[in-house]
């Protein structure tokens, strides 16, 4: 159905120079990887920020030129989608420190001339969103319409609540927390053992030569593991039990092993090890719990929607409740819908219909409400 | 505009009572009908609370701001007064911790206004009596066995409750087929609704 996207896109990039991280330390040039779909209207007002999750990329929609697959998020963006393409400007970027296109350890540290490696400095969630707003302001757009992102991505949404409350109408946080938990850091820790216990990895300075793609592939088996449900993975993998063989010798025997082994295999071809660590430890860091969550002196008027899935059992939807109490207590407008889904945190991903009702409705009625002067 | 066709004569006794441009909380909202008619015609600004999820995509699509939650376990995170009136339309009867929800509601809301059927109405009384078996009208369709319905009291029992919990009964009004009743509203309304206050 190629003729509902927003068909053949590019990777564009936008670069700036000193950026300061949160830490202090300075990145003597960045470059953020982004792609726009529809168009941004005179007045600048239509324009939608998309962000994503933790290995995600700024290719959220559309094909690239000889792709067979499309981006991310194709089913909710596009024309009469849940993000509509017909009235909206949607941008997309891939995060600082990530491996797509942005700033991130893979690039080359002016000052070597080599890749950065682990001498990339610790940056933050505060860190992606301020690259963002750079890239924001570079289309001239003065407040945005809606910061969206589910996961990671909905860190993002959380952190540009606190951080520019008053550049943004709407906020759509999906599946995601306040603040990371013991079990979050958790499960990403064991993903960066397994990479640093790799020994291609070499304390980060491994590009040029063989990859730590064994550990790479182990943390992604995990993750994937931790985005899925116990009843999506039965479905998925209905048991047979395959026949113990004299010639047994842990191979892959069972279907839910071949698979993660494939995805493991698959993803370091896309991914870079580094930023795999740099990542995850954002978003152990994120807490925008210890804040005060929405600055109390700030009059502030966002609209949120709030979701959650039922069956994700990595970003609860009592972490998204709480997110709706903070809201409540400081009186702000919130819709929460905690969807009927099986597929555990990669429902985000998935539950196309339900949160295209929701998606779309909600910014439909709030850009009537804030520009056209009612519902 | 939309469509009055699913609201009740209760629905606009309600919009008769609530102030222009005020906060309301909308306690099991349902498909947002009634929110919807309040933000037209009063231009209140309202929040609903609902548990079905079909009806939260309802509302959303009408553009009202609601919760997907139980009544019971909504309301403790708003402040003090945070809304001039927390209606329970029709939805009191699926509470589980009535005390609880009411204490909460007399917390957070200057007034509360509470619609619900009446149990001792003459037909379910006459119903029980002499068919000996559990009403169904109305106001009440389901059977016993596949109800949502957890509590089925009268208006008097309602009074009763407000005056054991200290609750001031502000205005009271009675409904019965569309109709005010002012002659033995416990016998004959099948509707009532209360504005209280702390």
């Amino acid at each position: 159905m190629k003729k509902k996207d927003v068909g053949i896109v590019k990777t564009e990039y936008f670069t700036f120079k000193n950026f300061t991280l949160e830490n202090g330390k300075i990145l003597p040039e960045v470059t953020i990887a982004y792609e726009t779909y529809g168009k941004l209207n005179d007045k600048k007002t239509n324009a939608v920020l998309i962000t994503h999750a933790f290995t995600g990329n700024a290719h959220c929609a559309g094909y690239h030129e000889g792709d067979e697959k499309p981006g991310w998020w194709n089913m909710l963006v596009g024309p009469g989608k849940a993000f509509n393409t017909d009235k909206y400007f949607i941008i997309c970027s891939n995060v600082l420190g990530g491996c797509a296109g942005s700033t991130g350890p893979s690039s080359i540290n002016p000052a070597t001339g080599i890749e950065y490696g682990t001498d990339f400095p610790a940056i933050t969630i505060s860190d992606m969103v301020r690259a963002q707003k750079k890239l924001v302001e570079f289309f001239g757009i003065e407040k945005l319409l809606c910061v969206a992102g589910g996961s990671m991505g909905g860190m993002q949404v959380l952190q540009w609540v606190m951080d520019y409350p008053e550049y943004i109408y709407s906020a759509i946080p999906i599946a995601i927390t306040l603040k990371s938990t013991p079990q979050q850091i958790a499960f990403n820790e064991v993903g960066r053992q397994s990479i640093m216990g790799d020994v291609a990895w070499k304390k980060g300075h491994y590009y040029g030569g063989p990859e730590p793609d064994k550990g790479l592939a182990v943390a992604r088996m995990l993750g994937h593991i931790t985005y899925m449900s116990d009843y999506s993975m039965q479905k998925k993998f209905p048991v047979k039990n395959p026949e113990l063989n004299e010639n047994f010798d842990f191979n892959a025997d069972f279907e839910v092993e071949e698979y993660l082994r494939y995805r493991g295999s698959s993803f370091v071809k896309r991914f870079d090890a580094n930023s795999y660590l740099y990542l995850s430890k954002a978003m152990d860091y994120f807490d925008v719990q210890k804040d005060n969550f929405l600055p109390e002196e700030k009059n502030l008027n966002i609209k949120f929607l709030v979701i959650s899935f039922k069956s994700d059992w990595l970003y609860p939807p009592y972490q998204s409740e709480n997110i709706v109490k903070q809201l409540k207590a400081k009186g702000q407008e919130v819709t929460y819908c905690n969807i009927y889904s099986t597929y555990g945190h990669d429902a985000f991903l998935l539950e196309v219909k339900d949160e295209t009702n929701l998606i779309r409705n909600f910014i439909d009625n709030l850009y009537k409400e804030v520009f056209e002067g009612g519902k | 505009m939309a469509s009055n066709k699913n609201l009740l004569l209760s629905h606009f006794k309600i919009a008769d009572i609530v102030t222009e441009k005020s906060k309301i909380l909308d306690l099991g909202c349902g498909n947002g009908d009634l929110m919807q008619y309040l933000e037209q015609t009063k231009k209140v600004n309202a929040q609903g609370v609902e548990i079905s999820e079909d009806a939260i995509y309802k509302c959303v699509e009408k553009g009202l701001c609601v919760l997907h939650s139980d009544i019971d376990n909504s309301l403790d995170s708003y402040p003090n007064n945070s809304f001039d009136f927390v209606i329970l339309s029709q939805s009191m009867q699926q509470v589980k911790k009535i005390d609880e929800v009411f204490k909460q509601c007399t917390r957070i809301g200057k007034k509360i206004i509470v619609s619900f059927p009446n149990f001792a109405h003459i037909a379910l009384r006459s119903m029980l009596f002499f068919k000996g078996m559990a009403p169904v009208a109305k106001a009440l369709p389901n059977q016993w066995n596949d109800t949502p319905n957890i509590r089925f009291f009268s208006i008097k029992d309602f009074e009763n409750f407000c005056n054991y919990n200290g609750y001031k009964i502000l205005e009271k009004y009675f409904i019965s087929n569309s109709k005010y009743v002012h002659v033995m509203p416990n016998l004959f309304a099948q509707q009532a609704v209360f504005v209280i206050t702390k």
